[in-house]
């Protein structure tokens, strides 16, 4: 949680800055997960699929992120393939990296509800270690609820997702 | 290490931290280290204090009541603008406006300006590393018009190629418009040189302060640049106040950009004449308490003196660039010989967004993003930057730490 209070007393500067630049890392749990950061390092599924039957642009245009998700989905309603290509922060390109892995497989319905709950999740409206979901592995983007600002980093993967099978050939932004 | 104290001689960096309260706070339980002060800068409490007993003692509404308190207010206001004048180095207070901020100086400048001087065919020029405040308002105006919008390049460093922006130039060119000081890349435009070529074609010049007149002295007499805008929240003081200097040749001869009550001369149901600058160009009741928090944020800069600050700022920049040029897998975007102190950088392996977030983690306000400058982003082959903006109030202590943390950061991620 963000805590910030205007101290009673001016601080004394940087009594030791040592001390200050100590605590190696222990933010980083919360928001930059191993996992988060490995899927940063080696996206999986960044790929184009040519001939996708779904696909979508989505930007961020306040922090420049910009993806292409691709969908293959079969008579039946069945995700069969799906990937990203494009650039971004850390937090959405191990975010599209987990939506595909997990997506994978799944119904378009199921997708729409994954969605729904991974918005409710980053937004702090359900805690997903005290009620059911679907998420898996994806609850690790818990934390980023606590960062306001990284929200829209983790959910544009998904809103591209959905964008692609609604069939938004205008892309999506989120603002 | 250096030590502060050696560094800077001329300032006392410690007994000036004292008047910015917000400075002693702490964020996830670190020192804050603010260096976002090219987004905003934090208020001195002879701002705050200034601003609460006028709120308090001294307020009412200006130019329109008969009244001991409104009488009073309006000198005060007017007081404010005469020192707006003294610190741009305007000949007249009438030629100072106060608007909202950069951003509606230039669109009022791009409206009224335009409307009465810019036609087809007409050229405007603007430069490779505008701020969107100062890119938009131009682009909307030559697509009314069907003018062009010419674009001055940068070599790598982030210098304007002056031989170029020559061959720009022509009979055609109405109106140059050019930052002072790049918010992306912290370059000094040389903006007198600019405006007397612009001249020698006959065009007229802008100059965007937003980002120059809390760090340098200006005088706008000197740069004999035409319109000069800046903002107050950049320069210690309020935010929603900030304006624009214009020489009264033009003024007078410039439709108001937005109408109603004070702009005018006299209004009947067939006809309205218009009021003389500034009045013209400020309708309706303006900011009158930020008009008043922007005159004592100039106190408080005059007090410690322009040149004393710029080269206090300067030593920090010079400070800064080392210790980040040390740092492996950084790219600083912007080295231009003539630099304000700004640091803004890319890091091989880390998104500015998540550089951002890490930094803060520490305490360490930055920026990061496309700093509202696209096309600067572009041309330097980047989606965004970090970027470290520095005030006088900073210390070279606060630069160690930003280093110390940007590597931390790359640690974090690789």
């Amino acid at each position: 949680m963000r805590s910030l209070k205007a101290s009673k007393e001016p601080l004394k500067y940087f009594p030791d800055i040592n001390e200050h630049l100590q605590n190696p890392m222990a933010y980083s749990s919360e928001l930059y997960q191993q996992v988060i950061l490995d899927h940063n390092r080696k996206p999986r599924n960044f790929r184009k699929i040519e001939n996708a039957s779904h696909s979508c642009h989505g930007i961020n245009p306040l922090c420049g992120d910009d993806v292409y998700i691709y969908l293959n989905v079969n008579d039946k309603g069945v995700i069969e393939d799906v990937s990203f290509t494009g650039s971004g922060c850390a937090i959405s390109k191990a975010s599209c990296s987990l939506m595909t892995t997990h997506l994978k497989d799944k119904t378009v319905e199921d997708a729409r509800i994954n969605f729904k709950e991974f918005q409710n999740m980053i937004i702090g409206t359900m805690d997903p270690d005290k009620e059911e979901h679907h998420l898996g592995k994806l609850s690790l983007f818990m934390g980023v609820r606590e960062y306001p600002s990284r929200t829209k980093c983790a959910s544009l993967a998904w809103h591209t997702m959905v964008g692609a099978l609604d069939k938004k050939f205008e892309g999506i932004s989120t603002e | 290490m250096n030590d502060s104290k050696t560094l800077a001689s001329t300032l006392d960096v410690d007994k000036i931290r004292a008047d910015f309260p917000a400075l002693s706070q702490t964020v996830h339980g670190k020192p804050l280290i603010y260096l976002d002060n090219g987004a905003t800068t934090q208020k001195p409490l002879q701002v705050i204090e200034r601003v609460r007993k006028f709120d308090t003692e001294e307020y009412g509404t200006v130019r329109r009541g008969a009244y001991k308190i409104s009488e009073h207010s309006t000198q005060l206001y007017e007081e404010a603008r005469q020192k707006v004048a003294d610190f741009l180095g305007a000949g007249s207070k009438s030629e100072i406006i106060f608007t909202s901020g950069t951003t509606q100086a230039i669109n009022l400048v791009a409206y009224s300006f335009g409307k009465k001087f810019v036609e087809a065919g007409d050229e405007i020029i603007i430069s490779n590393i505008e701020h969107h405040a100062n890119t938009v308002p131009w682009q909307v105006l030559c697509e009314e018009k069907g003018a062009h919008l010419k674009v001055i390049p940068v070599n790598d460093e982030g210098e304007l190629i002056l031989e170029e922006y020559d061959k720009l130039l022509s009979k055609k060119t109405r109106m140059v418009a050019v930052n002072h000081v790049s918010n992306a890349l912290g370059t000094v435009n040389p903006v007198k040189e600019i405006a007397r070529r612009a001249h020698a074609v006959g065009a007229s010049v802008l100059v965007d302060g937003a980002q120059s007149t809390s760090h340098m002295k200006v005088d706008v007499q000197d740069l004999d640049c035409d319109f000069y805008t800046f903002s107050g929240h950049k320069m210690y003081g309020p935010s929603g106040v900030g304006g624009l200097f214009g020489k009264m040749e033009l003024l007078e001869q410039m439709p108001p950009y937005v109408t109603g009550g004070d702009m005018i001369m006299q209004v009947t149901l067939e006809k309205t004449t218009y009021a003389k600058p500034p009045s013209r160009f400020e309708a309706g009741t303006p900011p009158i308490t930020q008009v008043i928090g922007l005159g004592a944020a100039i106190d408080y800069m005059n007090s410690i003196g322009m040149d004393t600050i710029a080269e206090y700022e300067h030593q920090l920049l010079e400070y800064g660039t080392k210790c980040l040029e040390n740092i492996d897998g950084l790219r600083l975007i912007g080295t231009a010989k003539d630099k304000a102190a700004i640091l803004s950088f890319y890091l091989e392996a880390v998104h500015p967004h998540d550089v951002v977030t890490c930094l803060d983690q520490d305490g360490i306000a930055v920026r990061g993003g496309h700093h509202c400058a696209q096309p600067t982003m572009i041309r330097f082959g980047v989606p965004a930057t970090a970027r470290a903006s520095m005030s006088f109030y900073n210390k070279i202590e606060e630069l160690d730490a930003l280093a110390e943390s940007i590597k931390r950061t790359i640690k974090i991620f690789s």
